[in-house]
């Protein structure tokens, strides 16, 4: 079936099969910063922003998606570029398999609530595993971004 | 794997209640538990060109519509203040944020899963679901209709009669499925408890006191059948029954109404 | 203590590839392999013992886009090794391709390469297997001598002398000891005998294991994996597709995290195999169940603790047996089994008197374990450090003050560590550091918070090696550009910084920036050899070979100096962005020299050293905890976690300190709710990351980690090592809080809130 979608800014027109899912539609497109790190929907790689909110590209046909604006962490640089800096600077982007999932949610966040206590930031992306970091660089790094912003 | 043949967007409830009548279709929820199975669907029937995904009200009462997602239940201001902050404790647990933005509330009660919180939460609150065949009945009941009907549910509807409420779960890890939960609420008709993941469905008992927690706590679990599975074994469960009732008629208590 | 002032080294600078990482660029072996190849799959056994009576796959065949079906007939019989290790591996040789026995639930029966998934499923389904099941091995209590065998082939062999035996099922046995254990242990006032119980955690890296394979122009076979072991790997598939390695190469692109699991060859052979029989580009990748009933998790371990201490609280005697779970296969089984008691009972050197420490390995019909953090350390640890704090109650002793009276102090020889010294030990500054910044004394009470929750505290040491001793070998080449510092290594950097860390140990030798120092990507065909990332070597041992080749290059390029200046090289020196001459005559700009040794030049600006330490020398840490417990549900929360932690001198303290919190987050996990059970037939039912719970930000409370410096003689800059370490304090740290919370010892992982409430009953 055909598939249009406000992709990044940009209309796309492409086709996909009825069961196929938005992440592999989206890789296909060349966003290859969506990842899949589980099936079960709970680790958050995937996240994209659908008409504005984060959501599960994993977990979502991409039928699903026709006629909706999508943007993945391709479309987003100057946004995430802005606190990425910091999460690096504590070293928290690790194996860096998870960050555009973290990256995709955080910049939801900060859409939502640009001034989010610590509590409300582990909240918020409590849907966004991370194996290695132990997420509290993350947090320190988010932290930085917002006292830079003070 | 899940494998689909067919994608339609229905234009009126009809021509859904139509789809769904064949075996092999299915309706798309938040599609989180769907796409976990290893199925084939003939047609997937997405509701979103339906106007599904409001919360509208009236003087009695909430109308949600299937479509409306828990990250809108979570946030929206009016069933804050009628369920003193219950509902956003009942979802809050539920994966992620990113999740709950797909997880609708159509998909949680009508798939009347036994892990449930969403299911716990508006069956205590005396909730009715308007089936667009079957009509409307209470959550309670619509709970014990067999798992074959086919229909269309349109709206969940929360009276406006609920004077406070309270929710507790309890959980192995944060965002893990619950191994129990807990929800109780006071109308006019006195309290009512809803206990699920028993592991089994929630179930609800009427009538309750608001006072004497920790009796009451008694009373209900005396009442229930708890069960084992892979979080924890069935006399666990009894015993947390009592505490989260306990805590949950305490929280309640507390409230001003 | 020797503390010295450098420019790169300590630095807190940001990972070399950080930006790319976070701003979602294509890097991870999905994203820069081709989509244009064949999809890989592996059928896997349903039974947990059985074999093959029947396999048709003509009807699967016939599936459009199908290119081919192998199953057991078609695989060399040569018997190999997945374990990623040095030649000759310790691990038996027990696998097969594919097998006619299978050996547990998840094992491979057939592997399906087609156009797509989708025919590849379908082909999948229509595979007809007909099994004759036997009876399976299940207990690893009576594996050991069981009348069923789970390898009684006769072309079984162990490369080493671990003591295997496939007709005992045993994949090790050994016993040694220091001193008489059972008579000091007599002589003691205080003895404490427990077992202890910890299971087959996963590493569950948020990459699972992906290969693609092709055939080069040259007709060799290109692997580029997901993988901590380029170069072992390219020996397992030599090995296992009976090839020479020579025609075969390995490359890795970023890695998505590993802790261990990718140094196991889990996914490799099968496309690797569909490759070289095709001709044709092959992919796999596997799915998160497969990672989690057919990957390289910990070995489950019980094991028993006695020690023996007199009554000022002098721990005399310890005496560890382990009984470790190797699986359905003996990857890293002999291996992992003895850091359970080479990493723990050291911890206790000061008095002890006597050691003795016996194993056995055995094999089973459950899921192969491998290598994970930690690598048996964590399992040993837990035990032991449990049974001191059991011994502390008993004695009546705070816990810290019996460790204080018993750690290992810098200079101590360690008997049970391989008569290693301990030349570098901060354990007792880290002990009272630790102290202070948790406030101990005030935090170890016990303390209602009312509404039935109490708070409570625990503490547990650890240490880990830095090294495969005599074994483990590193090597970096250096090379001088035409601007900066090539740094080529064999090393893996799966996420840990090592390219960036090894870069900031170039920086230093070569005075300079370390955005001048370029990190090559790992290549068997280009990288110096490198054992692999594993064993917390990569700093230790990799970062020696960078400091020595760095010393060769700088006398490389004062020759390329001497001849510009003609003159003797032995009178100039190196000074960063120039060669001076000692009289100060005169001097060359690096630059230039970058570009005479491109031109009339026979010096090659480029030098490789190839490192191996004869020690391993160990890191110490210690963790403490508050945990804040319901007691009417057995919840527990994590509220603070404290730890110091001595790795020598940190080269990067940043990505040291998050190498330490992503550790103790893995050990709250592992300790609180990761668990792995069986239903009776042997099928593993946390078989998904929804069952098998991983912590999120919400389940680890307050983290706090400090840095108590050494100095390590014979590690580069003075360092050790940081990576696995970290994981294992928080399992004895909490079941101790829970001690003190509940008044009940739990001894098996993990401590769930219905085992801790009905416990209490």
């Amino acid at each position: 079936m055909e598939i249009k979608l406000n992709l990044n800014g940009r209309a796309v027109t492409a086709s996909a099969a009825p069961d196929t899912m938005l992440i592999d539609f989206l890789r296909e497109q060349g966003c290859l910063s969506v990842k899949r790190g589980y099936e079960t929907s709970n680790c958050g790689l995937c996240t994209v922003m659908m008409d504005g909110k984060p959501i599960l590209s994993c977990s979502t046909l991409a039928a699903r998606a026709d006629g909706h604006e999508v943007y993945t962490l391709e479309g987003l640089q100057a946004e995430a570029e802005e606190f990425a800096s910091f999460v690096a600077n504590q070293g928290a982007d690790q194996c860096g398999f998870c960050n555009p999932g973290f990256v995709m949610n955080t910049i939801a966040l900060l859409r939502e609530n640009p001034d989010p206590t610590d509590d409300e930031i582990r909240a918020f992306l409590s849907g966004n595993l991370c194996r290695c970091s132990g997420y509290e660089s993350q947090l320190r790094g988010i932290r930085a971004y917002l006292d830079s912003r003070k | 794997m899940l494998r689909i043949k067919e994608y339609i967007r229905p234009q009126s409830l009809e021509e859904a209640y139509q789809l769904c009548q064949k075996k092999g279709n299915v309706v798309l929820g938040g599609m989180l538990w769907l796409k976990m199975q290893n199925r084939s669907v003939n047609t997937a029937i997405d509701l979103q060109d339906l106007g599904l995904d409001k919360i509208e009200e009236n003087d009695e009462e909430y109308r949600i519509g299937a479509m409306v997602t828990l990250r809108q239940l979570e946030q929206h201001a009016g069933l804050e203040r009628l369920t003193h902050g219950a509902m956003a404790e009942a979802v809050r647990h539920i994966v992620g944020v990113q999740f709950r933005n797909l997880a609708t509330i159509g998909g949680s009660i009508y798939g009347r899963f036994g892990f449930s919180d969403v299911l716990t939460l508006f069956m205590a609150m005396g909730a009715k679901v308007e089936l667009y065949n079957g009509g409307v009945m209470s959550v309670e009941a619509f709970t014990h209709l067999p798992r074959e009907i086919r229909d269309i549910l349109v709206a969940v509807i929360v009276p406006k009669d609920v004077k406070r409420a309270a929710y507790q779960s309890q959980r192995n890890a944060s965002t893990d499925f619950p191994v129990l939960t807990c929800a109780v609420c006071e109308t006019d008709e006195g309290v009512t408890c809803a206990v699920g993941a028993r592991p089994a469905l929630a179930v609800c008992v009427k009538g309750l006191p608001a006072d004497a927690p920790e009796e009451t706590a008694e009373t209900v679990t005396e009442q229930l059948q708890f069960g084992s599975s892979l979080r924890a074994g069935e006399e666990y469960r009894r015993r947390i029954c009592r505490v989260l009732v306990r805590r949950a008629l305490e929280a309640m208590n507390a409230q001003e109404v | 203590m020797e503390k010295k002032l450098y420019r790169a080294v300590g630095q807190p600078i940001p990972k070399k590839d950080a930006m790319q990482l976070l701003l979602g660029k294509p890097a991870y072996l999905d994203d820069v392999t081709p989509k244009n190849c064949l999809v890989v799959k592996v059928l896997r056994s349903p039974h947990a013992h059985a074999l093959i009576e029947e396999i048709k796959t003509d009807v699967a065949m016939k599936v459009p886009g199908i290119e081919c079906i192998f199953t057991y007939k078609d695989v060399p019989q040569e018997r190999f090794t997945h374990a990623g290790q040095t030649f000759p591996e310790p691990s038996p040789y027990d696998r097969l391709i594919l097998d006619q026995r299978v050996r547990y639930v998840g094992d491979a029966v057939a592997i399906v390469a087609g156009a797509d998934e989708a025919c590849v499923d379908k082909a999948m389904r229509l595979i007809r297997v007909k099994y004759q099941v036997l009876e399976p091995v299940l207990d690893f209590h009576t594996a050991k001598d069981n009348p069923v065998l789970v390898h009684p082939e006769d072309n079984w062999v162990a490369p080493c002398p671990v003591g295997a035996d496939n007709r005992r099922n045993l994949c090790a046995t050994d016993c040694e000891q220091d001193g008489d254990v059972e008579t000091v242990l007599a002589e003691c006032d205080y003895v404490v005998d427990r077992v202890y119980h910890t299971k087959a955690c996963q590493q569950a890296m948020m990459e699972t294991f992906r290969t693609y394979t092709e055939m080069d122009v040259f007709g060799r076979l290109h692997v580029i994996s997901s993988t901590q072991i380029i170069f072992h790997l390219r020996r397992i598939l030599s090995h296992a597709l009976g090839i020479p390695k020579s025609r075969i190469r390995v490359t890795k692109p970023r890695i998505g995290g590993g802790f261990g699991a990718k140094q196991t060859a889990v996914a490799e052979v099968y496309p690797a195999f569909v490759t070289l029989k095709t001709g044709k580009p092959a992919k796999i990748i596997y799915t998160r169940q497969e990672c989690q009933i057919a990957g390289s998790p910990r070995h489950e371990m019980e094991i028993r603790v006695r020690v023996g201490a007199d009554k000022s609280g002098k721990i005399r005697a310890m005496d560890v047996y382990t009984l470790s779970n190797t699986g359905a296969y003996g990857d890293h089984g002999p291996t992992t089994v003895g850091l359970s008691g080479h990493k723990s009972i050291p911890l206790y050197t000061a008095g002890l008197e006597a050691f003795r420490f016996r194993y056995d390995v055995v094999y089973t019909n459950k899921q192969a374990a491998g290598a994970y953090r930690g690598y048996g350390a964590t399992q040993g640890i837990f035990a032991v450090e449990s049974a001191v704090n059991e011994l502390a109650e008993q004695l009546g002793m705070d816990p810290v003050a019996i460790r204080e009276m018993n750690m290992v102090r810098e200079g101590m020889i360690m008997p049970a560590y391989y008569n290693e010294p301990a030349s570098a030990c901060a354990l007792d500054r880290c002990m009272e550091r630790c102290k202070e910044l948790f406030d101990w004394d005030a935090q170890y009470p016990v303390r209602d918070m009312g509404n039935g929750k109490v708070r409570a505290a625990g503490v547990a040491m650890a240490m880990q090696g830095s090294c495969i001793s005599a074994v483990d070998i590193g090597s970096a080449t250096v090379t001088l550009g035409d601007d900066g510092y090539l740094l080529s290594i064999g090393a893996a950097d799966m996420g840990t910084g090592c390219d960036t860390i090894l870069s900031q140990m170039v920086a230093e030798c070569m005075e300079c920036e370390v955005d001048e120092v370029s990190v090559a990507s790992v290549d068997t065909d280009t990288s110096p050899y490198d054992s692999g990332s594993y064993a917390s070597s990569t700093t230790y041992v990799t970062g020696k070979a960078v400091e020595i080749a760095c010393g060769r290059l700088k006398e490389q390029l004062c020759s390329i100096a001497a001849e510009m200046m003609e003159c003797d090289a032995d009178k100039l020196y190196f000074a960063g962005d120039k060669v001076c001459a000692k009289d100060g005559s005169g001097f060359v700009e690096l630059r230039d020299i970058a570009y005479r040794a491109q031109c009339n030049n026979t010096i090659a600006a480029r030098a490789s050293a190839t490192h191996c330490s004869p020690v391993s020398p160990p890191p110490f840490m210690v963790g403490m905890v508050e945990i804040e417990l319901d007691r009417e549900t057995g919840s527990v929360e994590v509220v603070d976690y404290t730890a110091v932690v001595d790795c020598g001198t940190p080269i990067n303290p940043n990505l040291a300190r998050v190498q330490t919190e992503g550790g103790l987050v893995q050990g709250i996990g592992m300790t609180l709710f990761e668990d792995v059970t069986y239903s009776k037939e042997g099928r593993i039912l946390e078989d998904t990351l929804m069952q098998y719970r991983l912590p999120t930000r919400l389940d680890m409370g307050h983290l706090r980690v400090e840095f108590e410096q050494s100095y390590e003689p014979t590690g580069p800059f003075g360092a050790k090592s940081i990576g696995e370490i970290v994981i294992n304090t928080p399992a004895p740290a909490i079941a101790h809080a829970v001690r003190r919370a509940t008044g009940v010892w739990h001894r098996e992982l993990p401590i769930t809130p219905e085992k801790i409430l009905m416990a209490d009953e």
